[in-house]
């Protein structure tokens, strides 16, 4: 790699584009040449810098100033300044803003908030992703080179066993057990699937990873195919995910070419070769067994389990298929050991975790924390408050699969061992957070909307049960609910939960169990007394004219 | 099935030998690779622009697989279309931020504009509208995205503006 002395970063999330980051990119490029500092200065474009009140903006390292809005225009006096003259262009410097849960901020930030931890996104934002070498020169393929040579398979199951890593997908299912199961499967060809395929509304954690630093998920696939045996890895990813899929197939090329992976990998006589797989626009195709139908090309229809893929996998053969996030964090655990990584996060959920925080808070964003910390501090610290001064209400965690968190569950630990005691579950790792105004009605109407059209309509558990319950909370929505509907809602979401064939028929009748466990008095003012006490409901206004 | 062949309608891109030619070719890279049907619907939808149903017979012929199953898979996924699909594709965010935020309302408002609903084209092929899952962009909220372009805020009354820069293009 080139000595470079500065690196530059323009934000490239969509909204960025939209105000023009790419031609402040091309120019930034011209305008360095002019200047001829194209040997010592580097341009890259991120994904998302997790702030959107002055975009596009351009970061500047080592100093890490954060200009924005930056306008095509305005490049010039900045290169100027601060690239050539080496002074902070002051006019075009960012509002100040205490950052939260950034990624780009690492160097600006670090020490500011003591709860954050990086492990995953250790590297998102600070290093090209299309460039090999910078995630070599950051510490890359050492893990591999690691595994490879001074481990065994076994030593390597070992290790993540030892750390306590479990699955970031949702279900919390312990990694090291998992890949044990595979490695004792007799039968080969085994193969390694990486789950891309994040579809919940509100969840973008994992295409932040594939985009930012794709070259972590490559060198964790083929450290888990060397502890289980397989000599082939599929990555998944959501077909609308263009971007990362075009990172991963540049960064598995790179990866060949270094020998990374292909033959011989580190002359240890290990073989591993990665394929991209697109999917297609069905969200049910996160679901492991879907997914595996989809890679063989057939309807993402899940299977009946078990048995499961350690045994019968991809074409009926052992197989791990792991969430993104969750392979992220094996190269760092092999490198520093357990030891090192029991020391972030609880006793039973070591490390760390990543939301993405949205609603009515005051900064929405990205975040990385220690797993433990609780609703409270993610409210306060890093969404700086509710957004005008309102009240918390609740939760829903996991996009749409998750559950209703009520605001007295605020101070309990986010761990999976914790949330799971207190009936609720962590999911994928959306936080939208609602405050007083949102009805709770509502929104378990909106995400049953989510699941309706979502069903792959297997199974009539889930084909009908989500039409239902969608009418039924239409109905009460509107003011025409009776309290029969409350009984009938609890028997669909019985139903749903013990009958479905997959896991989203499973999930759907998560938020209607939370809705009738922790807001009843609310359901029932909308049936009783034809009231929306949020005042959301469309009903709300008419039918309070009636009553009084 | 080589029948159906016999009948491909005039204007199929199986009729046009420039189209014929990326068909073929994806069908050759493909064809002996296990569980290739996705990969190869995926290459012809974004190619091709959609799959007609003579299109789906001679994939299904090629790939040696009953048209049933191809088509199966073909309406599973909701990336896959079998109608030809206007100039630009403009997809309004069903996701949860954006629903709240009044995506059904600018779906109305668009279906209203254009004189279609949704997954329908305007006639003189411009536009095709559909709903599409969450792009990940929450904090915009709500999103219309136009072939690649994502908009954020979008709100009714600037919606015809939008639209019509689109239609001219
Ligand atoms: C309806 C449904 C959708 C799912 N979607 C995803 C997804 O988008 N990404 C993911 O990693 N796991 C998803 N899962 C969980 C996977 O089935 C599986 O548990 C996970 O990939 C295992 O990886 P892990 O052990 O690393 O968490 C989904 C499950 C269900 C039931
Ligand atoms: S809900 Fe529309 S972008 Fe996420």
């Amino acid at each position: 790699m080139k000595a470079i002395r500065a690196m530059v970063l323009v934000s490239g999330d969509p909204a960025s584009i939209a105000q023009g980051a790419h031609e402040v990119y091309q120019r930034l490029q011209k305008e360095i040449k002019a200047f001829g500092l194209q040997d010592e200065i580097s341009v890259s474009m991120i994904t998302d810098v997790g702030r959107h009140d002055a975009l596009p903006m351009v970061i500047v390292y080592p100093e890490a100033v954060i200009y924005g809005p930056v306008k095509p225009e305005d490049v010039h006096f900045l290169v100027e300044e601060h690239l050539y003259k080496g002074r902070i262009a002051t006019r075009l410097v960012a509002p100040k803003k205490e950052l939260s849960g950034r990624i780009a901020w690492l160097a600006a930030r670090q020490g500011t908030l003591p709860a954050e931890q990086r492990i995953v996104l250790e590297r998102v934002g600070l290093i090209d992703p299309d460039e090999i070498e910078e995630y070599i020169v950051h510490g890359g393929y050492e893990a591999l080179g690691k595994a490879l040579t001074q481990m065994t398979p076994n030593e390597v199951i070992e290790e993540i066993t030892q750390a306590g890593l479990r699955g970031r997908g949702g279900a919390g299912f312990p990694t090291g057990l998992k890949w044990r199961f595979v490695a004792r499967e007799k039968r080969t060809p085994k193969y390694v699937i990486c789950n891309a395929d994040e579809s919940e509304p509100g969840t973008f954690k994992d295409r932040l990873i594939l985009e930012g630093d794709p070259h972590n998920v490559i060198e964790a696939m083929v450290i888990t195919g060397y502890a289980v045996g397989a000599n082939e890895g599929y990555v998944y990813v959501r077909g609308e995910y263009k971007l990362a899929q075009a990172r991963l197939r540049k960064a598995i090329a790179q990866a060949r070419e270094m020998g990374f992976l292909g033959k011989d990998i580190f002359g240890s006589g290990f073989d591993f070769d990665i394929t991209v797989h697109a999917g297609a626009g069905a969200y049910v195709c996160g679901e492991e067994t879907a997914l595996i139908e989809s890679l063989e090309g057939k309807r993402g229809e899940p299977r009946i389990r078990p048995p499961y893929p350690t045994t019968h996998g991809l074409w009926g053969m052992p197989t791990v298929v792991n969430n993104v996030e969750t392979l992220a964090n094996v190269p760092a655990i092999i490198r520093h050991g357990a030891e090192w990584y029991r020391g972030f996060g609880t006793e039973n959920s070591p490390g760390t975790k990543l939301y993405t925080i949205l609603g009515n808070v005051n900064e929405t964003g990205l975040i990385e924390v220690p797993m433990g910390i609780t609703l409270r501090e993610v409210i306060t610290i890093y969404g700086q408050g509710m957004k005008n001064g309102a009240a918390f209400k609740m939760a829903q965690t996991g996009g749409s699969s998750g559950s209703i968190v009520p605001a007295s569950l605020q101070d309990t630990p986010m761990d999976f061992d914790s949330y799971a005691r207190a009936g609720v579950s962590l999911g994928s790792g959306a936080l939208l957070i609602c405050d007083e105004n949102t009805c709770v009605v509502d929104l378990a109407r909106v995400l049953m909307n989510f699941f309706r059209y979502e069903s792959c309509g297997k199974c009539t558990p889930c084909r009908v049960g989500t039409e239902r319950a969608h009418q039924i909370l239409t109905r009460i929505t509107e003011g025409r609910g009776t309290l029969a509907d409350l009984e009938r809602l609890e028997k669909l979401s019985q139903g749903m939960r013990q009958l479905s064939n997959c896991g989203l028929g499973q999930a759907a009748a998560v938020p209607l169990q939370s809705m009738l466990q922790h807001f009843r008095a609310e359901v029932e003012a909308h049936i009783k007394l034809h009231v929306c006490p949020a005042g959301s409901c469309p009903m709300s206004s008419r039918r309070v004219t009636t009553a009084a | 099935m080589p029948e159906t062949l016999e009948r491909v309608p005039m204007r199929d891109p199986l009729t046009d030998p420039e189209q014929k030619r990326i068909i073929d070719e994806i069908l050759e890279r493909n064809k002996n690779i296990p569980g290739a049907t996705m990969v190869v619907l995926n290459e012809l939808q974004s190619r091709i622009g959609y799959i007609s149903p003579a299109m789906q017979a001679y994939v299904a012929q090629k790939l040696r697989i009953p048209l049933s199953e191809l088509y199966g898979v073909l309406s599973f996924y909701s990336f896959f279309t079998m109608t030809p699909r206007g100039r630009h594709t403009v997809k309004f965010c069903m996701g949860t931020a954006c629903y709240v935020a009044g995506a059904p309302q600018l779906i109305e408002k668009a279906q209203q504009i254009l004189g279609i609903r949704l997954g329908e084209t305007t006639p003189d092929w411009s536009i095709t509208i559909e709903e599409c899952r969450c792009v990940g962009a929450c904090s915009q909220a709500p999103v219309v995205m136009i072939d690649d372009d994502i908009y954020g805020r979008v709100r009714p009354n600037k919606l015809p503006q939008l639209l019509r820069k689109y239609q001219r293009q």
